[in-house]
């Protein structure tokens, strides 16, 4: 065989793989309008779940999800953001302290999502905590994205070139109000973009949420100290289902998720894109 | 006022000896608060580690660990129970392994086409497009896998059952493919031009320095991510809870119904098993033995990224 041809072969392998890709997400998102889009009423956001399919609803499920998402911004972006500052403006390299802080961040952030609920089902069977509410679910879920956030608000730090800073000190800024005025407006377009893919990853996330028993039947609006359940918990629990009727619920309720999530994505590209800058 | 009207002497301000410029308070208090947002993190893990250990080594009490990593019959919750992870190991591995079919041929060949062939404005739009799919959630995939990939195997002739490993660990492998496809291509993207030209010069062409220089030069990173891919499907709960299902048996065929570890944990520790019993403690038990699998993986992952990064940045 020529090497064109060799060359050809390969190409059309590459574009095989991204097809794959592609394909499957257009399959998966076709297929869920199909089943889904039937189910879409405003019952889904108004009435709570029943177990007739007919009068059935997602409206807990999608306020607790919205009441996550907010807790999870006020929770995990600060501390997130916090500690990629230490990590990147403060902490010496050399220190052994230092050096396992960013071992232990990589480890976290490969650890399965369940085992996080792991660790909240240990909590609340010993009576340490608040108990399997959504307040705990936020915790759990700030937890699991948290190294995500950090890893994102680092890189954007690091890129920050160093004469900003040196500009700021030699101007006599002290430290903190170089890192304040300078550092971190100049990364947060970085910042926004990573910590909204990663709350879009939170807002998904149902393992852990099963663990500290988000799977419960609630009829009535989520507080933040009470039962709750979550939309991909809702999805979850229609999809188990035998019913055609929770199917088509089930494909609802997805759309609303994806509506949610693909949503906050597209918002963190824009913002990366928007805001960008190239030093 | 501006700087040329008044200067410090004019004033009688002796300039600032900035070497003696002694720490704020306020300076001092960030710094402390900023360590203390970074503790959270360190007692995350140390959370995980105790809260898995202390009922998995009550569990290790009551059962031999011996029979829990070599026994094949997994049934916890009924009378006379048996706890031989065996079958929850190998289910796992079966799904990751048809994950892994999917995910590292399409997951290499996104990545060389982005870093080699694509043209900037190509990778431009391919890179989010792919975010995309990283980016919806598993109960989604899950829920896909059920109602769209199995009545397709059926379709096209391979007998599975409704829960089975095949379809589950096939779309585990499409969702992974973003995540073998960005960290080998940032692998890729890091081997120096230099590299390339070389290759050129020697009057290799583009597939030739493809394979031949690039891939080998960035093979720790490409690695890397095929560690982390397994770690990744080794974890995934959702999916497998949905499209696989919950039922131990010793069995590599991708067609039958499985139990993994993932999905012993979900079904599990919803349900309502009372805390403080034997059943209530495998959880932690098979939760550890995820945790410490996962977490091997990891370490060679990173490792394996950090030499890579000590050859070429």
């Amino acid at each position: 065989m020529s090497r064109q041809w060799k060359s050809r072969l390969f190409v059309g392998t590459m574009v095989l793989s991204l097809a794959v890709s592609f394909g499957t997400l257009g399959w998966l998102l076709v297929t869920t309008l199909i089943h889904g889009l039937p189910g879409i009423s405003w019952r889904l956001f108004t009435a709570p779940p029943s177990t007739v399919p007919e009068e059935a609803g997602a409206r807990p499920a999608i306020l607790a999800t919205v009441y996550i998402a907010v807790l999870l911004l006020a929770m995990c972006v600060p501390v997130g953001v916090a500690t990629a500052i230490y990590l990147e403006e403060y902490a010496r390299k050399e220190r052994w302290y230092n050096r396992v802080l960013e071992v232990n961040i990589q480890n976290l952030a490969a650890v399965p999502a369940i085992v996080y609920g792991i660790l909240g089902l240990a909590f609340i069977v010993r009576g340490i905590g608040v108990g399997r509410v959504l307040f705990a679910g936020a915790l759990i879920l700030t937890l699991v994205v948290l190294p995500t956030v950090i890893i994102a608000s680092r890189e954007a730090i690091r890129a920050v070139p160093d004469s900003i800073r040196q500009g700021g000190l030699a101007l006599g800024a002290t430290k903190w109000q170089m890192i304040w005025r300078q550092v971190l407006p100049a990364s947060i377009p970085g910042i926004a973009t990573g910590s909204i893919l990663a709350l879009s990853r939170a807002v998904g996330e149902t393992a852990p949420l099963l663990l500290i028993g988000a799977l419960q039947y609630v009829a009535f609006d989520p507080t933040l100290f009470g039962a709750f359940t979550a939309l991909p918990v809702q999805i979850y629990t229609w999809v188990k289902l035998p019913d055609p009727a929770f199917q088509t619920l089930a494909a609802a309720a997805i759309i609303v998720l994806l509506v949610i999530v693909l949503g906050m994505n597209a918002l963190a590209i824009f913002v990366r894109n928007r805001y960008r800058q190239r030093w | 006022m501006t700087a040329h009207e008044i200067t410090a002497g004019d004033v009688g301000v002796t300039p600032v000896d900035l070497r003696q410029s002694k720490r704020r308070l306020g300076e001092g208090l960030i710094r402390l608060s900023l360590a203390l947002c970074a503790l959270v993190s360190v007692l995350t893990t140390v959370g995980i580690v105790a809260s898995l250990l202390e009922p998995a080594l009550e569990f290790f009490a009551e059962v031999n660990p011996v029979d829990f990593f070599t026994g094949t019959n997994w049934a916890p919750l009924f009378e006379p129970a048996s706890f031989g992870v065996v079958p929850l190991i190998a289910a796992t591995f079966v799904v990751t392994f048809w994950a892994l079919l999917v995910a590292i041929p399409c997951g290499l060949g996104t990545a060389i086409f982005l870093s080699e062939f694509a043209s900037p404005r190509a990778r431009d739009a391919l890179k989010p497009a792919l975010e995309l799919l990283a980016g919806i959630p598993t109960v989604v995939y899950g829920y896909f896998a059920l109602t769209a990939v199995t009545p397709l195997l059926r379709d096209i002739g391979i007998q599975v059952e409704i829960f089975n490993a095949l379809s589950g660990g096939l779309v585990i492998g499409v969702m992974l493919i973003p995540t073998v496809a960005s960290l080998s291509e940032d692998a890729m993207s890091a081997v120096p031009q230099a590299l390339r030209d070389g290759s050129y010069g020697l009057g290799a062409d583009r597939l030739q320095t493809s394979l031949r220089v690039v891939v080998p030069a960035a093979l720790s990173g490409i690695i890397a991510s095929f560690v982390l891919a397994v770690s990744r499907a080794v974890g995934e709960t959702m999916i497998v809870l949905i499209a696989v299902g919950q039922l131990p048996a010793l069995d590599v065929d991708p067609r039958a119904t499985m139990e993994t570890l993932t999905a012993f944990i979900g079904a599990t520790g919803n349900g309502d098993v009372p805390t403080g019993t034997t059943e209530y403690k495998t959880i932690f038990a098979v939760g550890l033995t995820l945790f410490v699998l996962t977490l091997v993986m990891n370490v060679i992952s990173i490792r394996l990224v950090r030499k890579f990064r000590e050859e070429y940045e």
